[in-house]
């Protein structure tokens, strides 16, 4: 009963969304009040009922319901009352409808927060939104139906793949939808602004504390996702350019562009074709992501079980979507004024070299992701492209960026003098220079890349510095010293500082040992001694597991007992649980290999990790810094006003 | 229409036409027109050992799996600790053709992830990849006591591989 009851409250949901798609869209243009007051309540309606065929189907999963095919192909008897709650998203049916539930709540916190805005815009907004669900639907309908019966029902279920048992993969795939499907409310607004055909600096104010809030999810998801890599996968990488994760990589590139290709169109009045552009670009690369994720196309470490089918229903999708965006765009553009010129140096300028450089650096990961799907259509054999192409690639188009970041928010908008900017800056960047040569001495590491890198990290870090100074030293009476906006931007600057310094000195100094321990014996890596105590056998609720005692001595003192297992779980896969002690300045990671041989002897890998927090709580910087700019109230103070306006307006 | 606005439409036109020509050629599920055809030979450096080298030609007599992987390949490290078991087991008898590697970067992570390999050939340039079809790390071939593959599989091997599909073809034997 219950999953019929799931799947009515998804037809109901797309009956209302396919409304939503049309019925605003037409009353805009009629100038119908009453079709366009309709958006809202459809929007909210829409929620309703996909937030009951989520709960719905997580009740399945709570219960048991093995005459639930994909109850039963994602979870067990045995398996923790948490990871069933998880596993609902944790294959590709349950993880479409968790992503058109969060599509429907941010449709819900467009049409809730957006009462200034005009009504004609407004249900525009709302019906591209209602089109894009529709799409979702659709698909999680047809082809991807997560409440299909399996029956005669089974007595267990299979088991959720153990890769995902894991409290970081609980809060990491909904943070990274909660990120992609955030660009779709920048995506509609573009979407609506060039259907209204006067597109005006108006929508971008609108549309940039969205934004803003959509690109910290998919930061935060990003950073979930590679810190569950690390610990879970047991190699001890962050990062592997893998396709899925330049999948979600490619639009936080443009995202990050977006940010402040709106600052500079919101503030000047510049750049407004190449804004609406990169709205449309950043929620299109989301849903190719999803194509490349789903599809099959391409092979990786973490593809869903990929189908053509659902594959083509997805490019469609995206065909129309994406398609349609760029047919407005290239017929509407033309008629958006240019807006006034861009001096050479000036922030827009400088903003606009910071936007090529990331949608550079995007169009690379994606030629890179698609090169070996290129190679294959032009008949020319198959291959695959490895981390050193990304990896130089992206370091080499980074580095100019990171030269720039310090004078944009030094440099006025219009027009400056570079020896105005630069003045304040001499002093830092050799400062900046000494202190990262001797950084880079004093740890050890005297490879270009990374001297230059930890160079740069600390030119963002004091230039960020020398901006606040100079903030201080001009305030005003009376008013505030750091703008929401400010400190956000300061934030995120010195997020990327402390994320260079992270990755740098990581790659650069991590020790990594493979060794082979019997109980009693020792290693020592730098300063700690690891000491192989004993091992144990343990039942976990589904699967079994060796777990081996480290202690880990500095001078003989105790400073942590690390306890790494190895798992079989019942499907037969094996994982490796590292044992991570983590700290500000240096993890130690253990991860164990096999036994080999008597006496209990396993291999093991032991790692010295420096400064690998870092490269997170560089993100996690820039999470803040990009929410605490969406909280920048003269967004939303003019909204009001030009709401006020724009009403006053209407009546004339 | 300006074209200059159009051109964004028209690269994902062109993206599109790409992204449908993959859809028709899942990476998995293509069968290797070699399936059935004895297996390419060759005499390559060893990867152990500079001075020697593995011969296909001596391989033959038994039935055994050719893993291609490489250090650089991540898929690799998902597969490697269950070919590790299998071939630890005695189940299976397994050759890895080391792919377009570094032999420093190979030897290191052999050591780091275990060498269950019977030998390894060291395939610098792809070569011999390109003989086999090969068109990204991992791949695994079976290939009987005759020398005739039977299987090819592309991407990780999973448990289910294993028991599924790769063990019935061995335990068919020599057939």
């Amino acid at each position: 009963m219950i999953p019929e009851l799931g799947q009515w409250c998804m037809v109901l949901a797309l009956l209302l969304a396919g409304i939503q798609a049309i019925v605003p869209m037409a009353g805009s243009y009629l100038g119908d009040e009453a079709l366009m007051r309709s958006a809202r309540p459809l929007a909210y309606g829409q929620c309703l009922f996909l937030l009951l065929a989520f709960l719905l189907l997580a009740q399945s999963f709570v219960a048991q319901d093995f005459s639930v095919a994909y109850v039963a192909q994602n979870s067990n008897l045995d398996l923790p009352v948490a990871y069933r709650i998880s596993a609902v998203w944790g294959a590709h049916e349950g993880s479409l409808l968790l992503w058109t539930l969060i599509l429907s709540l941010w449709t819900v916190a467009v049409a809730v927060f957006s009462r200034g805005l005009p009504l004609s815009f407004i249900s525009r907004v709302l019906a591209v939104l209602g089109l894009v669900s529709v799409g979702f639907l659709i698909l999680t309908i047809f082809a991807s139906n997560p409440f299909l019966r399996h029956l005669p029902p089974l007595a267990d279920g299979n088991d959720l793949n153990p890769l995902l048992q894991d409290p970081g993969l609980i809060i990491h795939p909904p943070m990274l939808y909660v990120g992609y499907v955030g660009f779709s409310v920048a995506f509609a607004f573009a979407v609506a602004a060039l259907l209204d055909g006067r597109v005006d600096q108006q929508w971008v104010r609108w549309s940039r504390p969205w934004t803003n809030v959509a690109w910290s999810f998919l930061t935060l998801g990003i950073g979930l996702g590679s810190w569950w890599a690390y610990y879970e996968l047991g190699w001890g990488g962050w990062w592997f350019w893998d396709p899925v994760e330049n999948a979600s990589f490619m639009p936080w590139l443009i995202g990050a562009a977006l940010i402040h290709s709106q600052a500079v169109t919101e503030k000047r009045g510049t750049l407004r074709t190449w804004t609406l552009l990169l709205s449309i670009a950043a929620f299109s690369l989301s849903l190719m992501g999803a194509f490349l994720v789903r599809s099959g196309v391409l092979t990786s470490v973490h593809a869903f079980a990929s189908d053509p089918t659902r594959g083509l229903y997805i490019l469609i999708f995206l065909g129309v979507v994406t398609g349609g965006a760029l047919l407005i765009y290239a017929l509407r553009a033309p008629r958006i004024a240019g807006g006034p010129p861009l001096g050479w140096c000036s922030r827009e300028a400088l903003l606009l070299l910071n936007n090529l450089l990331l949608a550079t650096a995007c169009a690379m990961v994606l030629l890179g992701t698609l090169y070996p799907l290129l190679v294959d259509a032009l008949g020319m054999g198959k291959i695959s492209v490895g981390p050193p192409y990304f990896g130089n690639l992206f370091y080499w188009l980074m580095a100019p960026l990171v030269l720039l970041i310090p004078l944009g928010p030094l440099t006025r908008w219009q027009g400056d003098r570079w020896a105005d900017v630069l003045q304040p800056l001499r002093l830092f960047a050799v400062i900046a220079a000494v202190a990262g040569l001797l950084l880079a001495w004093l740890s050890g590491d005297s490879s270009v890349k990374s001297v230059l890198g930890l160079i740069g990290a600390l030119w963002v870090a004091l230039g960020t510095l020398v901006f606040l100074l100079r903030r201080v030293a001009r305030r005003q009476p009376g008013r505030p010293l750091l703008s929401a906006e400010m400190l956000g931007m300061s934030l995120g600057h010195v997020g990327v500082a402390i994320f260079i310094i992270g990755v740098m000195l990581t790659e650069a100094l991590s020790i990594e040992r493979d060794v082979r321990l019997e109980p009693g014996q020792t290693e020592t890596i730098g300063a700690y001694q690891f000491r192989y105590v004993s091992m144990r056998h343990l039942d976990g609720p589904n699967y079994r597991a060796d777990e081996a005692l480290i202690q880990v001595l500095v001078d003989d003192e105790l400073v942590a007992e690390m306890r790494p297992q190895k798992r079989g779980y019942r499907g037969g896969q094996v994982m490796t649980e590292a044992a991570i002690n983590p700290g500000l300045f240096r993890d130690l990671y253990v991860a164990l290999g096999e036994p080999v041989g008597a006496n209990e002897a396993w291999a093991m890998r032991l790692y010295h990790k420096p400064m690998i927090r870092w490269i997170w709580l560089g993100a996690i910087f820039m999470m803040l810094g990009g929410l605490i700019s969406a909280a920048e109230s003269r967004l939303y103070r003019r909204v009001r006003q030009s709401a006020a306006e724009g009403a006053a307006g209407a009546h004339a | 229409m300006n074209w200059r606005l159009a051109l964004p439409l028209l690269l994902f036109v062109a993206l599109g036409v790409l992204l449908f020509s993959g859809l028709g050629k899942d990476p998995k599920l293509i069968p290797s027109p070699l399936v059935g055809k004895p297996a390419p030979a060759f005499a390559i450096e060893n990867l152990r050992d500079p001075d020697a080298r593995v011969d296909s030609a001596q391989l033959r007599g038994q039935p055994y799996l050719l893993n291609v992987f490489a250090s650089w390949c991540a898929a690799c490290r998902i597969e490697h600790p269950v070919l590790e078991a299998y071939a630890r087991q005695g189940k299976v008898r397994l050759i890895g053709l080391n792919y377009k590697d570094r032999r420093e970067d190979a030897i290191a992570w052999l050591q780091r992830f275990g060498d269950p390999y019977e030998a390894v050939a060291w395939d610098i340039d792809g070569r011999v990849g390109l003989d086999y079809g090969v068109y990204g790390a991992p791949e695994t071939f079976v290939v009987d006591a005759q020398g005739i593959i039977r299987y090819k599989h592309v991407g990780p091997v999973s448990p289910d591989v294993m028991e599924q599909t790769i063990l019935p073809l061995l335990a068919g034997g020599g057939s």
